[in-house]
């Protein structure tokens, strides 16, 4: 089980969870849309490195003003500096997935000498009007599970999507889209298209290949604005890749980020 | 106490199939598929023509509001509607009731100060103001607000009309959401130094917060009928008392849905029909888009987890078998003749305590001459019961001032000549 430290960021106003585990060079992780969640993709991760999983402001516990102190993106990235400095970290390699993607791409692009390498899990941020991302908030759950999971019936659905009678988990998960809204509704292009040629870091790509919310076109997207990043398609997984498939998932990663 | 006729301006005409064959009927129903340009034409005229003809039957206010991208309620700008019945109810007694302009969605939000000061320069200060925080729908999926940012600029674009409305000197406001350099808005309300301020809400903590605060009225607009109503009300009359306010019953306003006949009977063989329409077509929106998006700020996310009403889920989820007698029962809906639309409106306002009341007489598919019998009956047979409710008890300090001494002349037997004139 990995450890947990509480930061005090911000000027006090932000009070992050940072789950940290293993051992070797640093690898922080940004999560998802669904809020902070300690999946058994990281334990593989944190085999080959020390894995820290900051939740993002607003969604850890004890934490939910955190979100009020920051009123947009660039605060949002300005914040992950002092995140970075508060663990001791000059330039980690830094893995996000969905939302935690384009935050991990808008941190690499605005000051390129803080990320050492990076892993972009399916990640929004840019947009294309032929492929437009719907609104995740305006479908049923039935439909966000169909869009985001190959297999509606993997377990890591019931993560997201927790039964009404557990009212602090659906407060949790609830929480935490409402805390990623604020930075990407109603379109998730804040102008990443505009700075992500900016990014030095050596990036990959991962996208599953039947991710029916960010379709995989947009992998090619990403790649062909960045200098020196290649592609790695995921088989039988959708937009949870990490969840679906974590064993193919963190060995893609970490042969990458040990090479 | 004060009535006020509320008026939707839903599309009339959806097909039969409607709800069966589309997903909802906000944000995303097919306009070629379904509408019609010049029939809506015809309602934006039919709409106006009743409003007027109640304020000529002696209704003190007629209340217009904002929607967007639906069939429900067709009026996007209310101000462009309000302005045209200032303007054909000049003369008259009848309060202009904008429930309203809904702050969010209106950019930069002096907009909302300068035509509500228009409004009420051409009625001659017969402007009551609504603030509607706007639903999910309109504000998030339709107008691209963030959630997150929803309530915060309700409160800043408050602030800012009312320093508009009355500032003495040219100001500068630098606002987290809007900067202005220079506010100082052309016309300004006749009434000072603000328009009563209305604010309608689903029973919300965060607004009955805001209300009491601010003391300004809140209403309660819900279709759900009084017996539902009294539970939000209820709550927000202790909450009232806890804030050591005066237990004013013009604090309140209420929406109930109302359908008069010649008889009980009669009313079952009018309004049936219309009112199946408003519940299953005009309603029929998809849990995802109203509590999609979380506007709710914490505190009121954890009240709504935590105390989910089962009864209103319960209700309707039956409600597609419900007959005209389960809706009249319930108090969705008070229908039937004068006499027993008197008797239940009420125990309804007095069990509620609501002094500004309004009342939907159009529902849903009535036709134009439906809609203005049921005006005229209600004028004429169950309104004059009412004028003397909370009389001598309180003061509705939530009205226009220039209206409060004179009750509306009783002009029916004008204005009937005029409605046949006009079919």
């Amino acid at each position: 089980m990995p450890q947990e430290r509480t930061l005090d960021l911000w000027h006090g106003q932000i009070k992050p969870t940072v789950r940290i585990a293993g051992s070797g060079a640093p690898l922080v992780f940004l999560h998802s849309w669904f809020g902070p969640v300690w999946e058994p993709f990281l334990d593989l991760l944190a085999r080959d490195f020390t894995v820290y999983a900051p939740s993002l402001p607003g969604t850890g516990p004890g934490d939910v003003d955190g979100i009020k102190a920051l009123d947009d993106l660039w605060d949002l990235v300005l914040y992950h500096y002092e995140l970075f400095d508060a663990l001791g970290l000059k330039s980690p390699a830094v893995v996000g997935h969905s939302f935690g993607g384009m935050i991990a791409a808008e941190v690499a692009a605005t000051d390129p000498t803080r990320v050492g390498k990076l892993g972009l899990l399916s990640p929004f941020g840019l947009w294309r009007d032929d492929t437009p991302i719907p609104l995740v908030s305006a479908m049923p759950p039935q439909e966000i599970v169909r869009r985001v999971f190959n297999s509606v019936d993997h377990p890591a659905t019931r993560l997201m999507f927790p039964n009404r009678s557990d009212v602090d988990a659906v407060i949790r998960v609830t929480w935490a889209q409402n805390c990623s809204n604020k930075f990407i509704w109603p379109i998730p292009d804040k102008g990443l298209k505009k700075r992500i040629h900016r990014i030095t870091a050596p990036t990959l790509v991962v996208w599953g290949k039947s991710d029916n919310l960010i379709p995989p076109v947009y992998a090619e997207e990403f790649k062909s604005r960045i200098g020196n990043a290649r592609i790695e398609l995921v088989n039988q997984a959708s937009h949870m890749a990490p969840f679906e498939r974590p064993q193919a998932v963190a060995d893609i990663l970490v042969k990458f980020l040990k090479g | 106490m004060k009535i006020s006729m509320f008026h939707l301006m839903p599309y009339r005409d959806l097909p039969d199939d409607f709800e069966r064959r589309h997903h909802s009927v906000w944000v995303d129903p097919p306009y070629w598929e379904l509408a019609d340009s010049e029939k809506i034409g015809q309602y934006y005229n039919w709409t106006l023509d009743e409003l007027i003809h109640a304020a000529k039957c002696g209704m003190d206010g007629i209340c217009v509001n904002e929607h967007h991208q639906n069939a429900y309620g067709m009026m996007p700008s209310p101000d462009l509607m309000g302005s045209v019945l200032a303007r054909a109810t000049n003369g008259m007694n009848t309060a202009v009731v904008q429930m309203g302009a809904t702050l969010p969605t209106t950019i930069p939000p002096i907009r909302v100060a300068e035509e509500y000061g228009m409004i009420d320069c051409i009625s001659g200060g017969r402007l009551v103001a609504g603030m509607p925080l706007g639903t999910p729908m309109d504000v998030n999926l339709c107008y691209g607000i963030s959630p997150a940012e929803h309530r915060e600029r309700y409160y800043e674009a408050h602030d800012l009309i009312l320093k508009a409305w009355s500032a003495k000197e040219v100001f500068a406001w630098n606002g987290k959401y809007f900067k202005l350099p220079m506010v100082n808005p052309w016309p300004r309300p006749i009434q000072q130094p603000r328009p009563p301020i209305w604010i309608p809400g689903s029973g919300s903590l965060s607004t009955w917060d805001f209300a009491t605060k601010h003391d300004h009225c809140y209403c309660h607009l819900s279709f759900y009928g009084h017996r539902s109503g009294k539970q939000v009300l209820d709550g927000y009359w202790e909450f009232v008392a806890k804030r050591g306010l005066d237990p004013n019953p013009y604090r309140v306003g209420f929406l109930q849905l109302i359908a008069v006949s010649e008889s009980d009977a009669q009313a079952e063989r009018d309004y049936y029909k219309h009112i199946r329409y408003f519940y299953d077509k005009c309603l029929h929106v998809p849990n995802e888009y109203i509590s999609s998006s979380g506007n709710q700020d914490y505190p009121s996310l954890v009240n709504s987890a935590k105390n989910i009403n089962p009864e209103i889920g319960r209700m309707i989820g039956e409600m597609k078998n419900w007959k005209f007698g389960d809706f009249v029962d319930r108090g969705f809906v008070i229908a039937g003749s004068p006499a027993t639309v008197r008797d239940r409106l009420m125990e309804a306002v007095k069990s509620l305590r609501v002094g500004n009341l309004m009342v939907l007489l159009h529902i849903g598919s009535m036709p134009h001459d439906l809609t203005i019998r049921n005006i005229e009956l209600f004028s004429r047979e169950v309104m004059p019961h009412f004028r003397t409710v909370w009389d001598g008890e309180w003061e509705n300090r939530w009205w226009p001032k220039k209206l409060m001494d004179q009750s509306p002349a009783t002009r029916i037997a004008d204005a009937n000549g005029e409605a046949r004139a006009s079919k």
